[in-house]
């Protein structure tokens, strides 16, 4: 059976974690404890040279990148509902479209704001650097606004690339909740965003919420403190 | 089907690169990024993100190179199939490059040379040489990536597999970049820069007529002519007004 290797800290695992669950493709689920350095392991180097989560093992098949790992699945799994990534050559170009575009200009600076304001600080022990979390903040603003005011724009369709949810949404929301964890609301004041955002978590739930137990309670944690 | 291009910019080369290589037919629209032509309100209608490369093929409208690439895959069954091997093992190979490239690859690339080159020399301020340090060390871990992992294998004579694929130009346009900054991608890295020349080997005439401008820049050492000096004085006012978009 396919092995999927994740751990629901990563925002990448959690979109597969949440696709693999919601459409039941037939996989052994293996977690991976980034926390623990796990993923730096020889034994886990075998297994993805780039020592990285999510990744994949199909027979003797090695496969990493979320966004490639979810195009192998739909090639090669039967039975997986059409919307996630549709057949029509100009309707799967937008959800590629977005694929792509997700990578630096959404990933990168919510990950970035979230790794120098919470996550590099504790386990470095040393004090936020606050020019840098203003920088990412900056930039996560940005990307925040062009997906309220771009890729929500239209009313013509529900999701990010077209009327009926893709796995472009799946990986939006997941990469959206990491700044949270760091204490940015990233849905506040974006109504598009935020109304978007409930479409899709009642799409995917329970799986959703499965997924973010985690994220949920260093969310909860977190707001405790302030 | 109309393909909006300016050649400073990466993804914008490599798909003109891959667009000649397989003869597809379209019509090529240069979009001047240094008369800041991105910025109009009639590009904006093009492409709403205001960037190069993107594509209009009979209203529909597209951005991202790597989501153009494979739309021009199914739209033109002609197209040989190495570029995109239909093998479903084949394929998730160069699409785990393609991902791979855009935080992996570009990111850092792109933004050394910003920092150390473009902004610098469009604004007429000196570079941020903490920022330059930081982002080499970026950068140089990618390329160290690059070469002891994407190709240590004996298997494959190109990044994803057996034979040329997209991945390959794209991850060469990206490793140019660099070179304009002074900062030589290739040296002491013997098989990236055997892959390198493989790579334009498979792609010449067109490599090479694609990075025309990026060859001047980099035999000048980053200089610009005297010409090219008096339009970055006009455009570093411009500039300033436009700054936020450099941010």
């Amino acid at each position: 059976m396919l092995k999927f290797y994740f751990d629901l800290m990563s925002q990448p695992s959690r979109a597969l974690y949440i696709f693999l669950k919601v459409t039941k493709i037939p996989v052994e689920f293996v977690k991976i404890d980034l926390k623990k350095a796990e993923h730096l392991t020889d034994e886990f180097k075998a297994v993805n040279r780039f020592q990285k989560v999510p990744c994949i093992v199909d027979g003797d098949f090695q496969l990493s990148e979320s966004v490639a790992i979810f195009r192998y699945l739909i090639e090669t799994r039967n039975g997986v509902a059409e919307n996630w990534y549709p057949k029509e050559l100009k309707t799967r170009a937008l959800v590629d479209e977005f694929l792509e575009y997700q990578h630096n200009a959404v990933r990168l600076p919510c990950a970035m704001y979230f790794q120098t304001k919470f996550l590099i600080p504790i386990f470095s022990g040393k004090p936020v650097n606050e020019e840098r979390v203003r920088s990412f903040k900056k930039q996560m603003e940005n990307s925040l606004d062009a997906l309220e005011n771009i890729w929500l724009q239209s009313t013509e369709k529900e999701f990010l690339a077209t009327k009926e949810i893709s796995f472009a949404d799946v990986l939006a929301a997941c990469e959206l909740e990491q700044p949270k964890m760091a204490g940015y609301n990233t849905f506040e004041g974006r109504p598009k965003l935020t109304k978007w955002y409930e479409r899709v978590k009642e799409v995917t739930n329970p799986y959703y919420d499965e997924a973010h137990v985690i994220v949920n309670k260093v969310i909860q944690k977190n707001k405790s403190k302030l | 089907m109309k393909f909006y291009f300016d050649l400073l910019s990466q993804p914008s080369r490599a798909l003109y690169i891959f667009l000649k290589v397989t003869k597809t037919p379209v019509e090529f629209v240069k979009i001047d990024l240094k008369r800041l032509e991105h910025l109009t309100n009639e590009f904006k209608a093009v492409n709403r993100f205001q960037k190069v490369p993107c594509i209009v093929d009979n209203g529909f409208k597209l951005s991202e190179s790597v989501a153009i690439f494979r739309y021009l895959m199914q739209s033109n069954p002609n197209i040989s199939e190495n570029w995109y091997p239909k093998d479903a093992k084949s394929r998730a190979l160069v699409d785990e490059f393609l991902e791979y490239q855009h935080i992996g690859v570009r990111y850092p690339c792109a933004i050394y040379f910003q920092t150390k080159w473009l902004l610098p020399t469009f604004s007429g301020k000196p570079p941020n040489e903490k920022k330059v340090r930081e982002y080499e060390n970026l950068m140089i871990k990618s390329l160290d990536t690059f070469e002891n992992i994407w190709l240590a294998s004996d298997q494959k004579e190109f990044l994803a597999t057996k034979e040329i694929s997209f991945a390959d130009i794209l991850a060469c346009c990206e490793l140019e970049q660099p070179r304009m900054a002074d900062f030589d991608t290739f040296k002491d890295r013997p098989r990236l820069k055997k892959w390198h020349e493989k790579v334009k080997k498979e792609t010449n005439p067109y490599y090479d007529e694609a990075h025309k401008n990026v060859y001047d820049i980099i035999q000048s050492k980053g200089k610009l002519s005297s010409k090219f000096d008096l339009v970055f004085i006009y455009r570093y006012l411009r500039y300033i007004k436009f700054k936020k978009f450099f941010e």
